[in-house]
Formats: C-alpha cells, structure tokens, sequence
C-alpha cells in the first residue's frame, strides 16, 4: 500500500476521533480515462475490483482501468444477501468456493479495511427423512471435498436458532441439517470499497459513469472499446459485468449460455439479536439472516421469468415471506422494511464461467447467477490470473466456456444443494 | 399482479403462466455437430428490451403461445399461438 494513503488503525480512529474527523483522505481517486492501458475490466462490482487488484498485487500489472456504467458497487455487489459459504456439491465447485473463504478470511487485513466478516456459521434445514438423507449424502461428498461441514439432528438445530417452529404437523418440520461453521456474512459494500482502495494505491484506474457502447474488432481481436467518456484501447479486456453479461457479448457479436433474472432480496425493520446464524431451506426456497443493524435480510429464488428491472415482482416476493413465517413464526409480527432486485446472469449448470470469449483479447467471468458475492476473492484471483498470463488457473479450468459443447457440466443446478 | 395474455382464455394473473424460453429457435437436424447443438440448448439471446418468448398457461389451459415483452419494463405487447 503506497505510503500517501494513510493506513486506518485503531490510532488513526483515535487520532482522527480527537482532531474532529478532519484528517482523513480520499480512499480512492474517481479517475478520468486516459486512453491507453495494458488491461481494462469492464464492470466495477466486486469481481471487476477485486481482478484489478490482484493484477497490480499478484501479477504487478498495474496499467489497469476498471470502467463502471454507473457507481462501483453499486450493481449486485450492492444487492445481495451477503453470505459467503462453500457447501457446494461438486469437487470443481468446493476448490473454486473454498479459496474465495479462505480469501475472505484474510481480507480485512490484506485489504486495511474492514470487510466485517463474521463466520457465523449457515445451517441448512431438512423437512423430511427422505431430505435429510439426501443431505447426509451432499454433506458427506462436501467433507470428501475437504469443506467444513456437520450433520446436525433435529435438538441440535433448535439449539443453533431457537425461533425456528418445533411444531411437526405443519407443511415443512424440521427434521434436521446441516451447518458449515465458516460460513457467514460481511459488509457487502465494504468488500468493494475495500478492494477499490487498494486498488487505487496499487495505481489502478477507477473510472465511473463510463458505459461500454462497443467494441472495435480488428481480424477477429479486440482492440479498443468505444464508452461514453471516449475510446479506450488495451491488450486484453476483461469482463465482469453479471447480468449485463449477453448485452456486451451481444456488442462483441456472440451469444453466451446465460439468461438474466431478476433476484430479490428484503429487510424487516432492525430488532435486537434473535438469530446468530444463516438459516436456510431448500424446500421453503427462503434463507434468512440477521444484519449487524438488527434487521432480518430475506431472500429466496429468481422471480418468474427473464428480467433486467432491476426490482422484485410481487409474486416471489410472497414466496419468500410466506415460508419465512412458517420457519420462524414470531416474525410474523415485524413490518417489511426494503424490497430491491439485482439482475443476475444464471448458466445452465449454475456455476460461473471463466475463461476466454470466442473473440480473441477479450475474457469473461460471468455466470454467477444468484452466488456471486461468495465468490469475489477467488473470481478475481482467477480472472486475473487469466488476463495476467492468457491461460487458465488449474481451479478455472472447469468453468471454461467450452464446458457447454464438450458437455462437462458442473452441475450444481441439480446436485440438491443450496446455490 | 401482472396480468398475461393468454391467446386462448384472455388475461389471466402471472402466477398462471411459466416462461419457456426463446421463441423461435430451431431445432438442429440430428447429426449436427457439437457446436451446433450446444447453442441449440444452451445459449440465449437474453435480449435487454422487447423479446418474443414462449410462454405456458400451465394454470389454464395448459397450451403454449408466443408472448411479446420487454424486459426491461415488463411491458406486455402481444400474444399469438406457436406458429
């Protein structure tokens, strides 16, 4: 971290608490494009910061812009539920989600600034024998796969959330689970600004309000992006744009595997602590949390059909609710206190794809669909390790786009597992 | 609720209906090759604005139609039966 930007600490809060808040810089430049760079990441979220960032620490490119539409975090970054969590299926998937964890727990302090990470632990419910033992087969191929994950029967998950309903005659009983103790939740918002203040002391460009409006492809290779703050050229472009992903690959004249969803997600009004843990059920399709605020942040499925409104229709938002209250009555009495929707670019198979675009010099790290924040430290690692050296990481290899036609699915859409 | 044109039975709540997919794609012929019929099954046009879809009335009257929306404002503009 270059020495200008001063490094926060518990003297600095003190310091600055003393001297009236006055002394604090700028955590990061709002830069205007300069027309030439080695690498260009389309898309300021928390993929596209953090793949700046490890290019300029890991790989020292540091002749990096990262270019955003509108505000850097300010698409699903900004929008999700938070959780972070490896319980995955498939060994490809547990390799991928369990750097990100372990990323994610060094963070703060490889970052200098607090990403709020709290390891919680997430239990996952099961409301039938027949569930549990398709758990028990999940849980056990997760722990093949070295995830920290425990079967937990029926007492001991009223242990971990008190609230939840112990009545059995009701449509979903709780009949056991499972927990990942390293799960948990961080301060979505953080985790951008974090990254884009590192970024930034690394020389990287941020550059805001700068939309994609096309490509300019010489013999088959891209070599320059027109934006509405003007041309931008590079030796290789980087996309991480989530459900905005088959608009510029529409620009680039290629089709990609993904359909856009809206996903939404809510908040009560904030009330003391009464869950310390992530609850989740698959067969509610509903989880819930506690935030540091006190409020309960809800989410569950895609709305209904293909989506970039970026807000909830009403019928999910039903969906959601309706299961959360027969989970946890006593919340029955909250009021609602937000609603939002983030656009979310969903695969085939549910998991991300990494790697290079049919057109050369430029790549993609796109199809997170509904788990993308989990996942930023690792998507970042591995996208610039691609844009760094050209080549896939051994853990993005999977996820190459060629998986659709070679039919080497990660198919974690059906692997009876939260994701 | 949104209300979706059925061509069959009129409009009825979204809650009836479920989206298909694409409308308008085509089969391959079945010795095509691999490349062909991976964008057969798997890539979408995902269109940003108006959109031709395939639509079920599932709660209904169970028949497919085509639905003309936009995605971005969830505008419905027509609804015909699968040519």
């Amino acid at each position: 971290m270059n020495s200008a930007k001063k490094r926060y600490s518990g003297w600095s809060l003190l310091r600055e608490g003393i001297g009236g808040q006055q002394g604090w810089s700028k955590a990061w430049a709002d830069r205007d494009p300069a027309g030439r760079y080695d690498v260009v990441v389309i898309g300021g979220g928390g993929h596209g910061l953090a793949t700046a960032y490890y290019l300029a620490r890991t790989h020292g490119i540091s002749r990096v812009a990262v270019i955003e539409k509108g505000w850097i975090g300010g698409g699903n970054t900004g929008r999700n539920t938070t959780i972070i969590r490896s319980n995955y299926f498939y060994p490809e998937s547990a390799a991928l989600y369990d750097l990100s964890v372990g990323l994610y727990e060094g963070l703060s302090r490889e970052l200098n600034y607090n990403i709020m990470f709290s390891q919680r632990g997430m239990i996952e419910i099961a409301h039938s024998e027949a569930e549990f033992e398709m758990m028990h087969r999940g849980a056990n191929a997760m722990r093949v796969n070295g995830i920290d994950i425990e079967i937990i029967d029926r007492d001991g998950i009223f242990q971990l959330a008190p609230l939840l309903n112990r009545d059995l005659n009701v449509r979903w009983p709780v009949m056991g689970g499972t927990i990942q103790r390293r799960a948990g939740v961080a301060r979505h918002d953080a985790v951008a600004w974090g990254y884009a203040r590192a970024a930034d002391s690394l020389g990287i460009h941020i550059i805001q309000n700068c939309e994609v409006t096309g490509f300019d492809i010489s013999h088959g290779r891209v070599v320059a992006i027109e934006t509405s703050r003007g041309r931008i050229v590079a030796d290789r472009f980087g996309m991480a744009v989530a459900g905005h992903s088959s608009v510029l690959a529409g620009m680039a004249g290629f089709t990609l595997p993904l359909q856009s969803y809206t996903l939404q997600a809510m908040v009560s009004e904030p009330i003391k602590p009464c869950l310390d843990v992530v609850a989740s059920s698959n067969s509610h399709g509903a989880y819930v949390s506690q935030s540091d605020k006190g409020e309960l942040v809800m989410g569950g499925g895609l709305d209904r059909c293909p989506s970039y409104a970026q807000r909830g229709n009403f019928p999910v938002t039903q969906s959601v609710i309706a299961p959360l209250l027969e989970m946890f009555p006593s919340f029955a009495t909250l009021k609602l206190m937000r609603q939002w929707g983030g656009i979310v670019d969903t695969s085939p198979d549910n998991s991300p794809i990494i790697g290079p675009s049919p057109v050369e010099g430029l790549y993609l790290n796109c199809g997170w669909g509904t788990g993308g924040f989990k996942a930023i430290p690792a998507g970042g690692t591995l996208f610039a390790h691609i844009l760094a050296t050209g080549r896939h990481h051994p853990i993005s290899t999977p996820f190459d786009l060629s998986r659709f036609e070679s039919g080497a699915l990660i198919d974690e859409a059906h692997a009876g597992v939260a994701h | 609720m949104q209300q979706v044109p059925c061509p069959w039975c009129g409009k009825r709540a979204e809650v009836e209906f479920r989206y298909a997919g694409d409308a308008g794609v085509k089969r391959p012929e079945r010795m095509a090759d691999d490349k062909t019929w991976a964008q057969y099954l798997h890539a979408r046009k995902n269109a940003k604005g108006p959109a031709k879809e395939l639509w079920i009335h599932t709660a209904g009257c169970g028949r497919w139609f085509v639905l003309s929306r936009d995605t971005l404002t969830h505008e419905v503009t027509g609804s015909e039966p699968m040519a």
